[in-house]
């Protein structure tokens, strides 16, 4: 039996040590797109800032790791998955066959459409790569402007911020991080971040990025703004492209089952690439989080080797430590009247806290700025989908007491994935 | 060390909070909490100071060991001058509170001045404010407790605040902290409420540390954890019933303070007893009793967690009374039963409830009732004042005080005097049960006669706390004397009031003594504290303590003659039960007393003692 | 066989010795606010329900980790945090739904119970045996839950 892991990002590689543990047997080859070890992102910013050199980053540490696991990791990417065939072409030209493929491709980010987006000084931040060329730039004291603050921009502001450049952040949509916190939310975030020193312009669009003399101009909607670099973290979009004519079918990312597989039997997609099904709605979608991408690599690794397993859905999920602030966001926190809605707001002393109840009293969406302390139980209480009963009345007065709630709850099944 | 060695000043006229090095020196002499806090106090208000003006002070105040892992390490104490007594004041209090200040780094909190309007005092850490109050004044502890806990939105938020009681002036106002825990004597929270500070906010992360030699520390505190495991009274008694061990023990020996006193044994005391508390209720078949709970560190556990019966008048259709919380103490069930002839535990259960809600001390409370009962039975007071019945007995009348005073309704402006001003103001002033202002507690000076001595010279007005005599007299500990003679009593108050006030400045407990005796704090303090901390060093210090306490008290105007007790203690004999025949002993006991105090006949301390002591 | 936390929240006092023993044992301070095992008061109740990390098959924290900071001991089982390898992301944070892995302000990593490498410190302090190490398959998860679960019917009722 061979497995064929295409992407060595935290979901292949789970999906690999999963099917290892699994089936001893097995042929297990991990293909890796980008040079050098598997790595996380998620610990991109913490190298910018200097925390930890690039093999700090590593997805796995333990020297000999693959081989121990006898995981075939290559370094390739694939450049198209046959119609008819088990069978994948790489851009190296060389083919693999596949008894089981998983595609756990994650995404690329995306720029908007304007002239000098190509311009030596204008960068992503998405990959160790991109990493090293931002800190090669970023040298204290020199101008950057971000692009876009969502959840990319925001993770890695505050790592410019340490490394002493002065920066301004420009975000086309209403507030800071738009999906993942509220008005209010993103207000204090904006606010915190403002009070540092950052220049933040919200409802602002880049139109064009020159350069004269070594410095670049952004042209915006609000005036023009000098940089010496140019980040943009304005979206990511799922690695589809060699998909094409697969007869796998694709939305925004890979759809898929309950099993987490494609519309192509034998066919797994994981990860930030996989539109599979949301735990609150039910419909697909694409969480390009780092627990989903662990969770989706275990559960297909399990159908991979035939052991049936469900997933019941992603929650989607946030955590950002935005220069001290710590906000969180779970699930689906839009809307909310007052009757379903619980909102404790102390924006001056930096606390916010709103938790949304869907009909039958069950928890559905939270957002908290400044807690830090047992936020997983939020996750807990989604997850469970059950009605908080009694303890929706003292939530009422008093919202913070939430862990007790959880605790209070006979929980243990429901959390277990 | 064990010392945080800062203390912070809050002036409420000028609305500042600042940081202050502690004084070492001081520390030495008078190691913490009661004791150095006393110091400061004295050292910095007239004696004569109005209680309720802004030139009084009020200090709240860590022991060395507040926060550390010792058993009981939680203590704190509220210090000031009281309004109820013009005496010293020192109130001390369990819960968590106390831990929250020292691990924010602070070893006491000096409150001086007024606020020109509510305010209430956050410290998260070194970080200190005052905040408007005027969201939660003319509330109770309870919602203020909820209230900040939604407005700083911190569930581990520690908060002591006071009632609407103290708000209305009545001078027996208590700190409440962690909703049911009490700084309750002598009117500590009617001093906070004058100076417009509702309550007090603490979030501490900075942890408890400098202690002198942890390993050593640590093999103290287990070796005295297993002494407190081991005893009989620590290790089961008061886990089991809670100080309410004592009310079928204190009824039988003749010695349980009955309708204002007038008996000494009440035939409802098992009705309202420890044993009681553990009974189905016939209506609900659910015992008053849910659990024990301990204070911070505490590893007896006395506390007592109780409901009130859904059905019982008392509760009827108010659902926010059907919960557990803070049930009674011995001394809170005598008050609020024996007291006032009132065997319905659900009635006292509940009174017991709102004096926790609204800040009441239970004891001068009920025995204010109690005096006004007897007021009521003799004509004196009538409905016209007191609006219903108030006979001895009527749960009804308890219910309806508790709820009058809490809030300054009614009568309960009158019973909020406290019972010496009370019958004083309705010309009866020999039936109030006070010494020095403040209503005496659960045990008859008729029928253990040390206490009676206990009672006319403690330094906040009669008390059981300041040298409980109760453990050697009725429980043999340390060893068993005779409750119905005055002999040897003299030396033993003595003793106890000095290792009490050593005790009440350490941090720790004074219900660790049912087991420990200073062979077993002192061992903890010294690997604890910088300098050598024996028990006769201890010994000494809560004398020094003691003295300077009464010096304070001379200062303010009280003298030897207020060194005494209620005529009806030492005139009318008890009728029943064991020390049938018997009046407190005092007069046979004080000239001794102050001869073994090193004190003059008038009761001043003379100036070899001082000298002595270091004063 | 390795043994597990067993906890019996009928015997809880609130008293806190765990937590003091706790923040102790890891910091060298008394301060329950760093400890990771934490007694929750149910005050309506009168119910003290002591809470840590029951170090759940899933590994929830470990699986979410971004830099493998996350270990299993091989001799108490134990998830442990490599401190030194942590980045302080908190991603686990929010991927544990028993919210018992935390992020530590003071030192910038996440905390979690780590069974203090087989002798754990909650357990000596208990003065109740509330907290108890055993070879149990029932270990406190369950207990705790159904105590806590009658708190749950309480509040219906």
């Amino acid at each position: 039996m061979h497995h064929l892991v295409v992407g060595a990002g935290p979901a292949g590689v789970t999906a690999c040590e999963t099917l290892r543990q699994l089936d001893p047997s097995a042929h297990i080859t991990l293909l890796c797109g980008e040079s050098g070890e598997p790595y996380g992102r998620m610990a991109i910013p913490y190298y910018l800032v200097g925390n930890i050199d690039e093999a700090g980053t590593r997805l796995r540490k333990r020297p000999g790791y693959w081989e121990s696991l006898r995981i075939s990791l290559r370094h390739d990417r694939v450049a198209a998955l046959a119609p008819d065939d088990d069978r994948v072409t790489l851009e190296s030209g060389e083919t693999l066959d596949f008894d089981r493929l998983l595609i756990a491709t994650g995404a690329h980010p995306v720029s908007p459409a304007i002239s000098g987006i190509d311009l030596p000084g204008v960068v992503h931040c998405w990959t160790l790569e991109d990493a090293r060329a931002i800190a090669e730039r970023a040298a204290e004291g020199s101008d950057v402007v971000l692009m876009g603050a969502g959840f990319i921009g925001c993770i890695i502001l505050e790592s410019l911020v340490k490394r002493g450049v002065k920066l301004t952040v420009i975000e086309q949509g209403p507030r800071m991080v738009p999906r993942m916190l509220d008005a209010v939310a993103g207000g204090m975030l904006q606010a915190h971040c403002e009070s540092q020193g950052v220049r933040v312009l919200t409802r602002t669009r880049a139109e064009a990025i020159t350069e004269a003399e070594g410095r670049l101009t952004v042209a915006t909607s609000q005036g023009e703004i000098a940089a010496d670099l140019v980040i943009v973290a304005t979206g990511v979009r799922s690695n589809t492209g060699f998909l094409d004519c697969s007869g796998v079918e694709c939305d925004q990312g890979v759809l898929v089952d309950e099993q987490l597989q494609s519309s192509r039997a034998g066919v797994f997609a994981a990860g930030d690439v996989a539109q599979g099904p949301d735990l609150l709605s039910g419909s697909r979608q694409v969480h390009a989080i780092q627990p989903t991408a662990v969770e989706h690599g275990r559960i297909a690794a399990h159908n991979m080797v035939g052991q049936g397993a469900r997933y019941p859905g992603s929650l989607n999920m946030n955590i950002l430590d935005t220069l001290g602030l710590v906000s969180v966001s779970f699930g689906n926190w839009e809307g909310g009247d007052a009757h379903h809605a619980l909102v404790l707001d102390n924006r001056d002393a930096g606390r916010y806290l709103k938790l949304v109840f869907d009909e039958q009293d069950r928890l559905r969406g939270a957002i908290a700025v400044g807690h830090t302390e047992k936020v997983g139980v939020l996750r807990g209480l989604i997850q469970s989908r059950r009605p908080l009963h009694g303890w929706r009345e003292r939530l009422q007065r008093d919202p913070t007491r939430l862990a007790e709630a959880f605790v209070a709850m006979p929980l243990a099944q429901a959390v277990k994935a | 060390m064990a010392w945080t060695g800062k203390i912070l000043r809050v002036n409420l006229n000028d609305k500042t909070c600042k940081e202050e090095p502690l004084n070492r020196e001081w520390a030495q002499q008078y190691l913490g909490q009661r004791g150095l806090a006393t110091k400061y106090l004295v050292e910095e208000i007239d004696p004569k100071a109005d209680p309720l003006g802004p030139d009084n002070k009020l200090i709240f105040a860590t022991g060395p060991l507040t926060g550390t892992m010792a058993s009981t390490g939680g203590r704190y104490s509220v210090i000031t001058k009281s309004p109820l007594t013009n005496c010293v004041a020192c109130s001390n209090s369990g819960g968590f509170i106390g831990q929250e200040l020292k691990n924010a780094g602070w070893d006491m909190v000096i409150v001086e001045g007024k606020a020109d309007g509510p305010v209430y005092l956050y410290i998260e850490n070194e970080k200190a404010e005052l905040l408007p109050a005027d969201d939660i004044w003319g509330t109770s502890v309870w919602h203020t407790d909820e209230w900040l806990h939604k407005r700083h939105q911190d569930p581990l938020l520690r908060i002591a605040a006071v009632g609407r009681s103290a708000e209305q002036g009545c001078l027996y106002s208590a700190v409440i902290n962690d909703l049911h825990r009490a700084a309750g004597r002598s009117g500590v929270g009617t001093v906070m409420a004058s100076k417009n500070l509702k309550a007090m906010a603490v979030r501490g992360t900075l942890g408890v540390g400098n202690i002198k030699d942890p390993k050593r520390f640590m093999q103290a505190v287990n070796a005295a954890k297993k002494v407190l495991a081991d005893n009989a009274v620590t290790g089961q008694g008061l886990p089991t019933y809670g100080t309410q061990v004592l009310m079928n023990v204190i009824n039988e020996i003749g010695a349980l303070p009955t309708r204002n006193a007038r008996e000494v044994q009440f035939e409802g005391a098992n009705e309202i007893s420890g044993e009681a508390m553990h009974e189905p209720r016939p209506t609900d078949g659910k015992p008053n009793l849910v659990t024990n709970a301990g204070c911070f560190a505490c590893t007896i556990a006395c506390g007592r967690i109780s409901t009130v019966d859904k059905g019982h008048f008392s509760v009827k259709n108010k659902p926010e009374y059907w919960g557990a919380s803070g049930g009674l103490e011995y001394e809170a069930a005598w008050a609020l039963g024996s007291d006032t002839g009132v065997d319905d535990l659900d009635a006292l259960t509940y009174a017991n409830f709102i004096c926790n809600e609204d800040g009441m001390d239970p004891i001068s409370f009920g025995a204010t009732v109690a005096a006004a009962m007897e007021l009521y039975g003799r004509g004196v007071l009538t409905t016209e004042q007191t609006g219903i019945p108030f006979d001895f007995g009527s749960a009804e009348a308890l219910v309806k005080a508790a709820e009058w005073v809490a809030t300054g309704e009614g009568f309960g402006k009158d019973l909020g005097l406290g019972s010496k001003r009370l019958c004083e103001k309705y010309g009866h002033p020999e039936l109030s049960m006070t010494v020095k202002g403040q209503e005496f507690p659960a045990y008859d000076p008729r029928g253990i006669q040390g206490m009676g001595l206990t009672y006319a010279t403690s330094n906040r007005g009669a008390c059981h706390l300041r040298s409980y005599t109760v453990a050697s007299e009725v429980l043999g500990i340390p060893e068993k004397t005779d409750p119905l003679t005055a002999e040897g009593k003299p030396a033993l108050v003595k003793a106890f009031q000095d290792a009490t006030g050593a005790v009440d400045s350490s941090g720790l407990c004074v219900f660790t003594t049912f087991a420990w005796t200073l062979e077993d704090i002192a061992p903890q303090i010294d690997a604890a504290c910088e300098g050598e901390w024996t028990p006769e060093r201890l010994l000494e210090l809560g004398e020094r303590v003691w003295n300077l306490e009464r010096q304070f008290n001379l200062a303010a105007g009280i003298t030897g003659a207020d060194d005494t007790l209620p005529k009806r203690l030492l005139e009318e004999p008890a009728a029943t039960g064991p020390a049938k025949g018997l009046v407190n002993k005092l007069d046979e006991m004080l000239p001794e007393y102050y001869q073994l105090r090193g004190w003059t006949p008038d009761g001043v301390p003379t100036p070899e003692t001082l000298q002595r002591l270091g004063l | 066989m390795q043994r597990a936390l067993s906890i019996d929240p009928g015997k809880c006092t609130g008293c806190l010795q765990c937590e003091l023993a706790c923040s102790f044992e890891h910091t060298g301070l008394f301060n329950p606010s760093r400890s990771v095992i934490r007694v929750f008061t149910f005050h309506e109740e009168g119910r003290f329900v002591p809470y840590t990390c029951t170090q759940c098959a899933e590994a929830w924290c470990l699986q979410s980790c971004p830099v493998d900071a996350i270990s299993i001991n091989a001799d108490t089982g134990a998830k442990e945090v490599n401190e030194a390898t942590c980045v302080g992301c908190k991603v686990c944070t929010i991927a544990c739904p028993f919210g018992t892995i935390n992020y530590s302000q003071a030192t910038g990593k996440v905390v979690k119970c780590d069974l203090c490498g087989g002798d754990p410190q909650c357990v000596e302090a208990c003065p109740t045996d509330a907290i108890v190490y055993v070879d149990a398959d029932q270990t406190g998860l369950e207990r705790m839950r159904q105590w806590a679960a009658r708190t749950d019917a309480a509040a219906t009722a």
